[in-house]
């Protein structure tokens, strides 16, 4: 504490010095970002700092039974901090803050980052462990840009359709049953949809698979006009939401208790509801789906540590023990038969290989459209954010 | 004042009945740290103490509410003098420009939570370029836990009146002795009133606090804002809530005591 | 705050004998002391002056600042030309002005509510109640405010919920949406409301009341012309309280809100998830200008003098 108070005066006091030059003394170059990968790992520093989605880095401080970082601790001698964040977004602002290390990122966050130059290329050849990953999640599309590789996958797992058998005739196999205008009819008010703007992605797979005539190749790669049709189907969908969810109790709850009978889900929010009349599909149309990356802050002032970690957490034992307690699929043939649970493999359709080609990872829109076009100009994250407001209203 | 005692019976009861819904949901709070079911549905089909044994275990749960009791403590202790710094000043005196350092003082409760977050944060980031941290949350609360402390001071100095000062500095006492003899004995329970609820406004504030909140920095609204959307640890939040509760009648109450205490004297 | 129940002797009612007008140590002529009471003044006023300026009036002025500038979509950093592009989006957008008006809405239900049900409460606390009584009621009033914040909207969230308490009583509940977010929040914020008012009638001394009642003025009168007047800062103060505190407000309505989306909401997402600072900047600037407003409004009453 009392170093927190000698800091506030001298902040006080800087305070007094810089507010003369209000305008003068913002941001901060780009001459410390390093976003080449390097050649060796030197000394560790004995500490890292990381930035994760809640449950990805547990000490024990939660639950005493739940800790996959103290061994890292006496392993390497490197004190982890870390900080959990809701979503993609959040993570973005906190990473360019230049004081994490290694993120853990979704599609949806990774070529950002890549973009702004918040990503330092990864030598997979000092992550021992990335060997046995499985192939389908090397250089894929979010994680490697111009063959340079900024991420080692960590686990991943599909956004599906959870419903109420008692509110369904017979067991929903499309995605219809949130979008088609008759179906919604008979659950108004009992909708959820998940709230982000990743979520219109979920739309334009729909209307990929049921409009032709837009011509959507990928719902990552919208012009104009097929980001207006979607976002125009999730407008008529709105009339019947019930509410949008981000955190997974509130879904839980609202499913266990009726408030919400149909909508986007993950396997684990199934998997923590008791109640036996909700069950989950993968519809025809496929999913959108997610897949996290560890990346690093090419203002990594830990980076020995940082790949250590990476290195760790890609280990067979830890990566068992994370992706099973937050609930998805690991990445390797290895961690899966480490895991407590002897079907959380099979649970989560880890390595099916035939499963994932129907998943469409999550990715970050750019105005250069990701499915190769060029004759048009796509519509950006920065478009996709407004149109959600939007469609909240 | 002559009311009817059937109006006295209405009131009464009116009192009661509204206090005692205001208890309901912390009752829901406390049926459900021993709900089995870790999404809490109603009701509960049982009763369990896994949830206390957790909490009782959890590191992370203890460590967040001292966090959250020093910040609250240093924030509490600036905004004293501060607040009663500025309501010595608009209450004893008048000059030029009064009226809008009352305003000011009143901005950061008045304007929302939200706005005072981002513009600190944009403050704090944009234009100090420090690191957010733990003392920029102290910083933060402070600024708007002044005003509580203002309110009560400058209102126990506006019954005051003067005579006993006058009475002091007739006496020869000088403006220091005066002070530490005679105006600050009288406000010392406007000082506990008003600190107290800036304390309470401090322990449980978030919004400000998600945006002044550097990395590490975990005040217990943060902790449980983290934990409260997890499936196992919801519950242990409905436990340590429990605990607040309880032990925050023993202060409350304390201060009950004390500050009518100090008017019995008088 | 305080469970003061003041002798009569000490109150000086109405405003006729402003101390403030007779300086600290009143002795007037003496040229010294003239120059002191300056000293003394700027003694007391730097220290909490230089805090309110340098932390609070530069971040707003920054804020506003920021409010005029964009963001390059291309590097997501920060574009310092001067715009007035956000506040043009906030114009034409039809849905920031739906937002604004649902949030003030909101807020006003809230504050109607709050105050509607605090002053027949302070009331009886400050006047009716046995010191001992009354001594019991603060406390229990106040002791909810140690219960988190985030835990009393979840437990509304429960009992609001299909079959949720409200459900099982058999009261009926709203389901979630606007009107579970008015409930939550005018109950989060109501001892807030409470506080101020039963202060303010705590200042009302209760020989005053008696001398009305005995000049023979009917009890409904008394409250009119001598309680109410009286209480008008309280109200004020208590109002204050809570319009603001529910307009800022944005983590309710993601719990109870269905899928409602608050001014909070919009700022919250522009600064964080959307990345753009300058139009997060703007919305803000609403509530701000709507706060001003108000303030000044009540200021023009008298009301804020006696906050």
């Amino acid at each position: 504490m009392k170093n927190t108070l000698r800091k506030g005066r001298v902040a006080a006091a800087c305070l007094t010095l810089l507010s003369v030059s209000v305008l003068s003394a913002c941001g901060s170059g780009d001459d410390d970002k390093k976003t080449e990968a390097v050649e060796k790992i030197g000394k560790t520093e004995g500490k890292v700092s990381i930035l994760a989605w809640p449950g990805y880095v547990e000490d024990g401080s939660n639950d005493p039974a739940v800790d996959w970082v103290s061994a890292f601790e006496e392993e390497t001698g490197c004190e982890v901090t870390s900080k959990s964040y809701g979503t993609s977004d959040e993570a973005f602002n906190l990473a360019k803050s230049g004081e994490y290390d290694v993120i853990a990122a979704s599609g949806d966050l990774s070529l950002r980052l890549v973009a702004s130059k918040e990503a330092q290329a990864i030598n997979t050849d000092l992550v021992p462990n990335y060997a046995n990953v499985y192939d389908f999640l090397k250089n894929t599309e979010w994680n490697t840009v111009d063959g340079k590789n900024y991420g080692v996958p960590h686990g991943y797992g599909a956004n599906l359709l959870m419903f109420n058998k008692k509110n369904f005739a017979e067991a929903p196999t499309s995605w219809g049953a949130v979008f088609d205008k008759a179906e919604l009819e008979r659950n108004k008010g009992k909708v959820t949809a998940y709230d982000s703007p990743i979520y219109i992605a979920d739309a334009a797979l729909y209307l990929m698979k049921t409009q032709p005539e837009l011509e959507i190749e990928n719902p990552y790669a919208l012009d104009q006009e097929q980001l207006d049709a979607a976002v125009a189907l999730l407008k008529e969908q709105r009339q019947y939401v019930g509410e949008y969810w981000s955190d997974y109790l509130k879904e839980i709850q609202a499913f266990e208790t009726g408030d919400s009978v149909v909508g986007t889900t993950w396997q684990v929010i199934k998997n923590n509801i008791k109640n036996k009349d909700v069950d989950v599909t993968l519809p025809t149309e496929g999913a959108t789906a997610w897949n996290d990356t560890w990346m690093l802050s090419s203002q990594a002032k830990n980076p020995n540590c940082a790949y250590k970690w990476m290195d760790y957490i890609l280990s067979p034992e830890a990566n068992a023990q994370a992706t099973e307690y937050f609930g998805e699929a690991p990445n390797s043939p290895e961690a899966c038969a480490k895991t407590v649970d002897p079907k959380h493999c099979e649970t989560f359709h880890a390595g099916d290989q035939e499963y994932a080609e129907q998943l469409w990872f999550w990715r970050t829109p750019v105005k250069e459209c990701l499915d190769g076009r060029t004759d048009v100009e796509c519509t950006d994250y920065a478009q996709w954010t407004e149109a959600w407001t939007e469609i909240k209203g | 004042m002559t009311l009817s005692p059937l109006s006295r019976r209405v009131l009464a009861g009116l009192t009661f009945g509204v206090l005692a819904l205001i208890y309901v949901p912390l009752l829901v709070v406390v049926a459900n740290s021993v709900n089995p079911s870790q999404s809490m549905t109603w009701p509960p089909d049982g009763v369990t103490l896994e949830w206390w044994r957790r909490a009782a275990d959890s590191a992370g749960a203890r460590e967040a509410l001292v966090t959250s009791l020093q910040v609250a403590a240093v924030a509490t202790a600036l905004s004293l003098v501060l607040g009663t710094l500025l309501a010595l000043a608009l209450q004893r005196y008048s000059f030029f420009g009064k009226n809008a350092v009352n305003l000011l003082v009143i901005l950061p409760i008045a304007l929302p939570g939200v706005v005072t977050g981002i513009a600190l944060n944009n403050g704090f980031k944009g234009i100090l370029g420090v690191d957010l941290a733990l003392w920029t949350i102290v910083v933060a609360h402070a600024t708007f836990c002044i005003v509580t402390v203002f309110n009560n001071v400058q209102a126990r100095l506006r019954r005051m009146g003067t005579s006993l000062e006058e009475a002091s500095a007739d006496l020869g006492a000088g403006v220091l002795t005066t002070f530490r003899l005679v105006t600050l004995p009288q406000l010392r329970s406007a000082l506990l009133a008003g600190g107290m609820l800036a304390f309470a406004l401090s322990f449980d504030e978030i919004i400000v606090t998600t945006f002044t909140a550097g990395q590490g920095a975990t005040t217990l609204p943060i902790w449980i804002l983290n934990n409260m959307f997890r499936p196992n640890q919801a519950p242990v939040v409905n436990v340590v809530a429990v605990v607040l509760i309880i032990f925050s009648i023993i202060p409350v109450w304390l201060a009950q005591r004390l500050s009518s205490d100090v008017e019995g004297v008088r | 705050m305080s469970a003061t129940s003041s002798s009569p002797s000490d109150i000086r009612p109405g405003r006729t004998t402003d101390p403030a007008l007779r300086g600290p140590v009143a002795r007037p002529g003496s040229r010294l002391l003239h120059r002191m009471v300056w000293l003394r003044l700027s003694l007391l006023l730097s220290a909490p002056l230089a805090w309110m300026l340098l932390v609070y009036v530069v971040a707003l002025a920054a804020l506003l600042i920021t409010s005029l500038w964009s963001v390059d979509s291309l590097t997501s950093e920060i574009d310092r030309t001067w715009t007035f592009d956000n506040f043009r989006t906030l114009l034409d957008n039809e849905v920031y002005r739906t937002v604004t008006f649902r949030t003030l809405g909101v807020a006003l239900a809230v504050t109607v509510i709050d105050v509607a049900i605090a002053l027949p409460i302070a009331f009886y606390m400050a006047k009716i109640a046995s010191p001992r009584v009354r001594r019991m009621l603060v406390v229990a009033v106040l002791t909810p405010l140690w219960a988190s914040y985030l835990v009393k909207v979840f437990s509304w969230r429960v009992v609001l919920s299909e079959g949720g308490l409200a459900d099982w009583t058999g009261l009926g509940s709203p389901g979630y949406g606007l009107t579970a977010v008015i409930i939550t929040q005018a109950y989060i914020w109501l001892p807030y409301v409470i506080l101020p008012i039963f202060a303010s009638l705590e200042r009302v001394p209760d020989s005053l009341l008696e001398a009305a009642g005995d000049l023979g003025a009917p009890s409904g009168m008394v409250m009119r012309s001598i309680v109410f007047p009286l209480l008008v800062p309280g109200i004020v103060a208590g109002a204050i309280f809570s319009f603001s505190l529910t307009m800022g407000d944005y983590i309710t309505v993601n719990i109870v809100g269905g899928a409602n989306q608050m001014l909070g909401n919009l700022v919250y997402i522009n600064a964080g998830a959307a990345n753009n600072l300058p139009l997060a900047a703007a919305i803000a600037m609403i509530p701000i200008v709507v706060m001003l407003v108000l303030l000044t409004a009540i200021r023009r009453t008298g009301a804020l003098d006696n906050l």
